[in-house]
């Protein structure tokens, strides 16, 4: 029998997924809610969200920088030139 | 054990951030930093005869890099002169019961182990960052660090949303367990 996908309950993969996004700001509320009421049961989807959360909490702290990707093209070309004019 | 080779034409998908975030964090200026990572891969070139493939490509540039940071304050420094070098606490003899009291506001203030303990995290979190796949790192650095809209995403890496997602899920769950040892 195949079963209907609920409209309250979502799986564990589902869970995680919009735990995913709820850490870009890109879950909308009701995809929220129901991420709650998982997690009011689900040690997985706990542990799962637990981790997620500190990961995000660890990256936001250490500011971590990287470089403008127009810039990282320009380096590339760059380096290019100089790699043939060193062969 | 396998000889590290070398691949220049892969250094800055590679390395670019991971030195770049080294640097910054030690100069504290955006430009100063670029300048230094571009001037670490050309030395690098340079070198690539000395590179004897016993350490990995990334902690032989970290160590010219080392030497282009150490380069740049001493720079600084000579141009600075003497004059504000000499101004510390001691000096002045007046003053001399406060310095102790001021030295310990200081590093209340959310001095030096604070940062110092930001600046490990980074490093820490770079190094989990380079271990992943290419794509991983590439997809989890421009949708987490760099903030770029999903579809701007999606668009520049020829690849759907749902393939994003599935691909920072397996990017956060990796780094999740890199970072676990020490951090969480």
């Amino acid at each position: 029998m195949a079963y209907k996908k609920s409209v309250l309950f979502i799986s564990c993969d589902e869970a995680k997924h919009i735990c995913d996004k709820v850490q870009y700001g890109e879950a909308s509320g009701w995809e929220k809610f129901k991420l709650n009421l998982r997690l009011s049961w689900c040690r997985f989807t706990k542990a799962y969200s637990k981790r997620n959360n500190k990961l995000s909490e660890l990256v936001q702290k250490a500011e971590v920088k990287t470089l403008d990707n127009d810039l990282k093209n320009k380096m590339q070309k760059e380096l290019e030139r100089e790699l043939s004019n060193s062969k | 054990m396998t000889k590290e080779k070398i691949e220049p034409n892969k250094w800055i998908d590679r390395y670019a951030d991971y030195l770049f975030n080294y640097t910054i964090t030690r100069v504290n200026d955006r430009e100063i930093a670029q300048d230094l990572v571009q001037e670490t891969f050309f030395a690098g070139l340079k070198s690539m005869k000395n590179f004897k493939g016993e350490a990995s490509e990334r902690t032989w540039l970290v160590s010219i890099l080392k030497r282009k940071i150490i380069d740049h304050y001493r720079k600084i420094n000579s141009k600075k002169g003497q004059a504000e070098v000499r101004i510390n606490y001691n000096s002045s003899e007046e003053g001399e019961g406060d310095w102790l009291e001021e030295r310990v506001a200081d590093l209340s203030d959310l001095g030096a182990a604070g940062n110092m303990e930001n600046e490990e995290l980074g490093d820490a979190i770079n190094n989990c960052i380079s271990k992943l796949p290419e794509k991983q790192a590439a997809v989890f650095k421009m949708k987490t660090l760099q903030g770029y809209e999903t579809e701007t995403i999606c668009n520049e890496l020829d690849i759907t949303a749902s393939n994003l997602w599935v691909i920072i899920h397996r990017a956060r769950t990796a780094l999740a367990e890199c970072l676990e040892e020490n951090w969480f």
